[in-house]
């Protein structure tokens, strides 16, 4: 049968309002007369939403079809409903109303076919959250699909649970995800894991449920399995110092694990460009670092890995720059050896230098994590740092400027606003703001005299006026004032600021509030007249 | 731990769209607009770094994307994931999209894209794929005849196979997978699952309702054709 597109339309076809399959009328009984009313396939439709040439149009195909869904999901049709279900999702990313369809997850959640499931629990995954009281009524299916011992079926159920499962629905599921933590298949283990994580974010007083099988957990080589534990663990050690402190012994194994994979050579399974599984590399590094911060004897075990990674790792791709930015930092964070911080700062300034505009952003977000604690290693690579305040790129740009700032200090202030406020007359606009009240502050924390001072804030004012904060002017009001000797100097700043761009308002404003000063002023313009 | 994912058309179109948080229907609708903005903006060859918009959560988020010829990924990360990792991590996902859909018009079909620009290149390259993949001269386009099998399409490459797809690799906001061949096979027994259920468990309930309603026209009991003089052997032996 064919509609009046000639699009093939039957086994989709749903009967409005009444139950049961069947297509067809049957003449000559009007009571039982049928309409049957064609619905589209996933892909018609989505040809038809594609072919709408104006939002009206879209929104009035779109609309069609959630009747004819909506009718059908009245209708209870079992058999389509995961098809119409799959189309409500799709209209429902094009940001169209998709509520009708909660229930109808529940249902399809309900059945026993791993097609209903799949969509019924990807429909609860976008369509509920806690805020639905008909979230809760998936507990019980999530609780059956997870103990059938159907691989598929276990994975759906975990990954919902993980994604919108409430407090209460972790409390009651717990038993059941901490059962598949052992269970043979690394399928369902590594998403019990991460499955897991989730339930302790959600209710903390589950980390007692979840610490004790990490230990053996680690043992395993599965690297999904792995990439999971080091994820749960690391949770763990940051919600609890007891955790952190329990965790610490396991320091060693995540030593070797690290060496294994720094030294195993190219394969084929998990490498990125010739790094052997890179995600896994960087997670062990981070828990590296929460374990070794402040530890001496942590930070002893992994020194000698730390800098065979920083020295070794291939630096011409991306997945070796990961590693060695993380290793970098966890370098940096622990209690590791004088030469080795050297060495990783100097890693990091090198990468400022890298053609790569991605390594420089890093770096650059990297030094600024460092500027606190390592001020003065940090403090080397300034004049690279101020190179890249000419970048185009404004992320880059942004990031240099907050380096920038935090690497002033008293011996380097003059050569550091130089270059601020020529960055200040060329910046982006939505960076403007920021530039001209860090140089404020700065200029506030180190100005070497009060003239230096002034006419810093003056320049700022004048090349940036209307983004700089109402005290900005306040505070050279009472610069000014508190400095008699800059008085007449002040003035005729103010006032060839002003004859020379007089639409500058905060200029003028500064005049005005120096009111006191105006016989001053009067008899100053008096002599340049 | 990442936010949400995003993927979308040059135009803005939504092609999918993931959160592992919850945020209310039209603020997500919002964040896809305002993402869809921040990261139009950008030139090609700029870095693939964005601050965060202002409704996807603050100054400790970042939105890390890869622009693939008509289509922007999007991942809105915290920072507690590494930056130049979920760049690796947008590459695998994109390649295992590669892998699953065997046909490029598949793929053409949900994301719309006008030239796919996908290679057959191992592992080893990740660094050529990403720089090719940026568009632009020098990228390296594996164009199969993309109208030749639009009469082959399957029940199968609908939007929510990318989601299945996303799911093997990130689960709750966190990265769950990244071996591809692992991921694919998973894919693959999934979908094979699929579809033995809808080949054997819907044709009999099918069939039932096919039957129930045939039109059977009216059977006439009696046949008069007429005398006809037929020899019957004798048959009493079987009687």
């Amino acid at each position: 049968m064919l509609n009046r597109k000639g699009r093939r339309w039957g086994a989709d076809a749903c009967v409005v309002g009444f139950s049961g399959g069947g297509v067809g009328a049957e003449f000559g009984d009007p009571l039982r007369e049928r309409m049957v009313v064609p619905s589209l396939k996933l892909q018609d439709l989505i040809e038809e939403i594609r072919g709408a040439k104006t939002q009206a149009q879209e929104r009035e195909v779109i609309q069609k079809e959630c009747a004819h869904i909506r009718a059908s999901f009245r209708d209870g049709d079992p058999v389509h409903r995961h098809r119409q279900l799959a189309k409500l999702l799709y209209v429902h990313m094009l940001g169209y109303p998709a509520h009708f369809g909660q229930m109808e997850c529940l249902k399809l959640i309900a059945s026993s076919r791993f097609t209903d499931k799949r969509v019924g629990y990807l429909g609860a995954m976008l369509l509920l959250d806690e805020r639905h009281d008909a979230h809760l009524l998936i507990t019980n299916s999530i609780k059956n699909d997870l103990s059938q011992g159907i691989q598929p079926v276990q994975g759906l159920a975990l990954c919902t649970l993980s994604t919108m499962g409430s407090a209460e629905m972790c409390r009651d599921l717990a038993p059941e995800v901490e059962k598949l933590l052992l269970q043979p298949s690394p399928y369902v283990r590594k998403k019990a894991i991460l499955t897991a994580v989730h339930m302790i974010r959600k209710v903390p007083e589950l980390s007692s449920v979840f610490l004790p099988p990490c230990a053996q957990l680690l043992h395993e080589r599965h690297h999904g399995i792995l990439l999971g534990t080091i994820t749960l663990i690391t949770e763990l050690c940051e919600r609890s110092p007891a955790a952190l402190r329990h965790f610490r012994k396991v320091v060693p194994q995540l030593v070797h694990i690290l060496r294994t994979l720094v030294t195993m050579g190219y394969s084929t399974e998990h490498s990125i460009s010739g790094v052997s599984d890179p995600f896994l590399q960087v997670q062990i590094l981070r828990l590296l670092r929460i374990l070794g911060r402040n530890h001496e004897e942590s930070s002893e075990t992994m020194n000698d890995l730390l800098a065979q990674v920083a020295t070794n790792t291939d630096t011409s791709r991306n997945a070796g720059n990961a590693v060695l930015f993380e290793t970098v930092l966890t370098i940096m964070d622990i209690r590791s050896a004088a030469g080795l911080r050297v060495l990783a700062v100097n890693i990091l300034g090198r990468f400022l230098l890298n053609s790569d505009r991605n390594i420089r952003y890093v770096a650059l977000t990297s030094l600024l994590r460092l500027v606190q604690s390592d001020h003065s290693a940090v403090q080397r690579h300034r004049p690279t740092v101020v190179e890249c305040l000419r970048e185009t790129d404004a992320s880059l740009s942004r990031r240099a400027l907050e380096l920038s700032l935090a690497l002033v200090n008293s011996s380097n202030v003059r050569a550091m606003m130089q270059e601020l406020q020529a960055f200040l007359e060329s910046c982006p606009p939505d960076l403007r703001a920021d530039c001209a009240s860090g140089i404020l502050l700065a200029a506030e924390r180190f100005a070497p005299t009060k003239r230096w001072h002034i006419d810093t804030i003056l320049h700022v004012l004048t090349t940036a006026g209307t983004h700089v904060r109402d005290d900005a002017v306040a505070n050279l009001t009472q610069l000014i004032g508190g400095a008699q000797e800059l008085h007449a100097y002040s003035v005729r700043r103010l006032y060839n600021a002003l004859a020379e761009d007089i639409s500058q308002v905060t200029a003028a404003y500064t005049v005005q509030k120096t009111s006191e000063h105006r016989a001053l002023f009067l008899r100053t313009s008096g002599l340049l007249s | 731990m990442i936010q949400a994912i995003l993927v979308f058309n040059n135009h803005g179109k939504p092609r999918l769209v993931r959160f592992y948080q919850r945020f209310p229907e039209e603020i997500q609708q919002q964040i896809v607009r305002e993402t869809f903005h921040l990261v139009l903006k950008r030139d090609d060859n700029i870095c693939n770094f964005l601050e965060g918009g202002s409704l996807i959560g603050g100054s400790d988020y970042k939105l890390i994307y890869r622009h693939y010829a008509t289509l922007y990924f999007v991942f809105c990360v915290d920072s507690s994931e590494s930056e130049l990792g979920i760049l690796d991590l947008i590459q695998v996902f994109v390649e295992t999209l590669d892998k699953c859909f065997e046909n490029v018009c598949e793929l053409d079909l949900i994301f719309h894209m006008d030239k796919l620009l996908l290679l057959n290149s191992p592992l080893s390259s990740l660094e050529t794929v990403v720089s090719s993949l940026h568009g632009g001269e020098g990228s390296v386009t594996r164009v199969k005849d993309l109208y030749c099998c639009r009469s082959q399409r399957t029940e199968s490459c609908t939007g929510k196979e990318v989601h299945y797809i996303l799911q093997e690799v990130v689960m709750g906001g966190m990265v769950l997978e990244t071996n591809m061949n692992e991921i694919v096979a998973q894919i693959e027994a999934q979908n094979r699952l699929e579809k033995s259920e809808g080949g054997l468990s819907a044709a009999p309930a099918r069939a039932v309702s096919a039957v129930k309603n045939i039109n059977l026209p009216e059977i006439p009991r009696n046949i008069n054709i007429g005398d006809l003089n037929i020899k019957v052997p004798n048959l009493s032996q079987f009687v």
